[in-house]
């Protein structure tokens, strides 16, 4: 899909090259990430996929096509993008920005207004609300919603994104990071997204590009190699400790048994809710509204009040997780809530199951064993290659 | 929100918790603001308003001699303002026609080399008394209205150029990134983000501009090119201080009714959304 081939950026001036001799093969539909430490040449080699930086030398092919040669605006307007400064044209509405590119490419004006409408629904915002606001009146993660709208515009088979999700706050980069996810399993786009963070690589990435000084690739593979076989000691310290608990970030919910939670719907008689709750060994009980989403979270007290209806009663649900969203973070929300366990909801918000410690221990005790199994291996080949040195 | 994704609404909620709700960035209501705006669009010209009616009562309470008779009387105030508003209007005109292509090109990238010495150029125009400029334009080249343009073009091209600039320079670098990096040609950058981003600053100085030339184009009497400066000098050499004050007076009406018509401009002319 992408190919980059010896790809060598230098600045005039300066030793050494900012990146040095890429050759590197993207496929169709994954996320790649470029991940290192800071100056490593990640967001340079990024940016010269749409030439915002010219390559000294080299050459990259998009769908086969040899893009260092023609005309670079025409060539970014085939190229999603995404920068960490969310970028949103403050004079420009919501609609105006998303615009942008359609408006270079010279469609007419239904289309173009149906193409609003159509990604704001995509990221999960009201159009009829949204497309007539200006960005400073949308909080940061809406706004990150509409520059991945922006990026989509036309539909471009390759998006780039710098730090995407860099300058949001955690608890909302993680629900985007999710959503992210989610839509890309529906628009299945060809992404090189850079970051800092190996976290968020791992969590994000079909393949991880490991980047040192000088832009030259320590490793380039899928997250579950790099956290068991680091290439390196560069690679094994960039990835550094805890790299079983790291692996938290793999799993994802739809990969673990859900556990089953009592429910009820909110229709329900109080009798029959404490039947429910005899029942089980929860000690609490969710309620249910008619399209099978979670509304409340109560326990025997709550439901034995009469002064409150049963859509009031006990608290809001907390902990609510989607299938993609990994165990990191129902773990960390987990241990926010107040039932010790998160709620799985699929993309509409109806419930699926639950997941509680135990799932997520049983997780990392299984990982624990996968990498003990590994370290072994590993120290076995090292023996046997002591053993064959002497003879 | 909750109606289109309704089963999204509690992560909704809790990203609004997290990043501050937008409604409460936006007090004091509207309304209130509208009220406040209103009261300054209309404070400023009944003050000058009431300048003016105590002007007239205190000329019209005084008896006036035949050389005050001759400069403050209905025929010639009116003249001298129109040929005041003239002179600024027509050398602001030029100045904007001047100063803000030159800003824009003195801020592009290929331009960097020359835009010390054009600055040091306009700094300098600043500097030389306008007094100065029109008299060796009326030595060298002719008196009436073209030189009183020219000079007060020299002296008040400095602050539009500088705003432009400015303006244009504090646009987010990031915005500019953005643009290039959907595709978008370096002009359209500059017609589509740069200069709507930078108008406000640019504005800001067109409104000095007006003012600087408003007080400026009293010296225009000195080369025959009218104004309210006619009066004051009149009253000047005549040592009649009924006239001086008249001249004065008007002078400072019309400066402030000019940044207050510039300050509804601004209001009017920038972008939405900022």
């Amino acid at each position: 899909m992408i190919r980059l081939d010896g790809v060598t950026k230098r600045y005039p001036g300066q030793e050494g090259a900012a990146v040095e001799r890429i050759d590197m093969d993207i496929r169709e539909g994954e996320i790649v990430i470029f991940v290192g430490p800071s100056g490593c040449g990640k967001t340079t080699l990024m940016r010269m996929i749409n030439r915002l930086i010219e390559p000294t030398s080299g050459r990259i092919f998009i769908q086969g096509e040899d893009v260092t040669r023609g005309n670079p605006d025409q060539l970014r307007r085939r190229i999603g993008y995404v920068i960490q400064q969310i970028g949103l044209f403050p004079h420009m509405t919501i609609g105006e920005n998303i615009a942008t590119v359609p408006r270079m490419l010279g469609w007419d004006k239904a289309r173009i207004s149906n193409r609003i409408d159509e990604l704001l629904e995509l990221v999960g915002l009201d159009a009829r609300i949204f497309r007539s606001r200006y960005p400073k009146q949308l909080s940061g993660g809406q706004r990150q919603r509409v520059v991945v709208a922006r990026a989509l515009a036309v539909d471009p088979p390759v998006m780039l994104m710098d730090e995407p999700f860099g300058a949001i706050d955690p608890i909302t980069r993680d629900r985007l990071q999710n959503e992210f996810l989610r839509l890309q399993q529906e628009i299945g786009k060809t992404i090189v997204f850079v970051t800092h963070d190996i976290d968020e690589a791992i969590k994000m990435g079909d393949r991880i590009a490991i980047l040192r000084e000088g832009a030259t690739i320590a490793q380039y593979d899928t997250p579950e190699h790099i956290l068991s076989a680091p290439a390196d000691d560069f690679v094994a310290d960039f990835v550094g400790a805890g790299a079983s608990l790291k692996r938290l970030n793999l799993s994802r919910v739809r990969d673990v048994e859900l556990t089953d939670w009592p429910t009820v719907v909110v229709s329900a008689d109080r009798a029959e809710v404490l039947s429910v709750l005899r029942r089980s060994d929860k000690g609490s009980v969710l309620i249910l509204d008619g399209q099978n989403r979670p509304v409340r979270w109560a326990t025997a007290r709550d439901i034995d009040r009469d002064d409150i209806p049963l859509e009031e009663a006990g608290l809001e649900p907390e902990a609510v997780v989607e299938p993609q969203s990994t165990l990191q973070d129902v773990l960390n929300l987990m241990l926010n809530s107040s039932h010790g366990a998160a709620l799985v909801v699929d993309g509409e918000g109806a419930y699926l199951g639950a997941v509680d410690f135990a799932t997520v221990a049983n997780a990392v005790q299984a990982m624990r064993r996968e990498a003990n199994k590994e370290l072994k291996a590993a120290a076995d080949e090292l023996g046997e290659a002591e053993r064959a040195t002497p003879a | 929100m909750s109606v289109a994704t309704p089963g999204r609404t509690l992560g909704k909620e809790l990203e609004e918790h997290a990043s501050g709700t937008v409604t409460a960035a936006e007090a004091p209501p509207p309304a209130a603001r509208r009220r406040r705006a209103l009261f300054g669009y209309v404070a400023m010209p009944a003050f000058l308003g009431l300048v003016c009616l105590v002007l007239y009562i205190w000329v019209q309470g005084k008896e006036l001699d035949s050389i005050e008779g001759r400069l403050v009387n209905r025929e010639v105030i009116r003249d001298a303002t129109v040929e005041h508003v003239q002179l600024t209007v027509v050398s602001t005109f030029f100045v904007i026609l001047v100063a803000v292509p030159l800003g824009i090109l003195l801020t592009r990238s290929f331009a960097k080399w020359v835009t010390p010495g054009v600055i040091a150029l306009a700094n300098i125009g600043q500097m030389v008394p306008s007094v100065g400029v029109l008299v060796l334009l009326a030595l060298t080249w002719t008196i009436g209205f073209r030189p009183a343009i020219v000079a007060l073009v020299v002296y008040s091209v400095l602050p539009v150029l500088r705003n432009t600039m400015v303006g244009l320079q504090q646009v987010d670098r990031n915005l500019i990134d953005a643009g290039r990096g959907m595709g978008m040609p370096r002009l359209r950058v500059l017609g589509r983000i740069e200069l709507p981003l930078a108008v406000p600053v640019i504005l800001a100085g067109v409104r000095t501009a007006l003012v600087i030339n408003v007080g400026t184009a009293t010296l225009a009497t000195f080369v025959n090119a009218g104004g309210l400066g006619k009066i004051i000098s009149g009253g000047l050499s005549t040592s009649r201080n009924t006239v001086i004050i008249t001249g004065a007076v008007l002078t400072a009406v019309l400066a402030l009714l000019v940044d207050w018509v510039g300050g509804i401009a601004e209001d009017l002319l920038r972008p939405r959304g900022l």
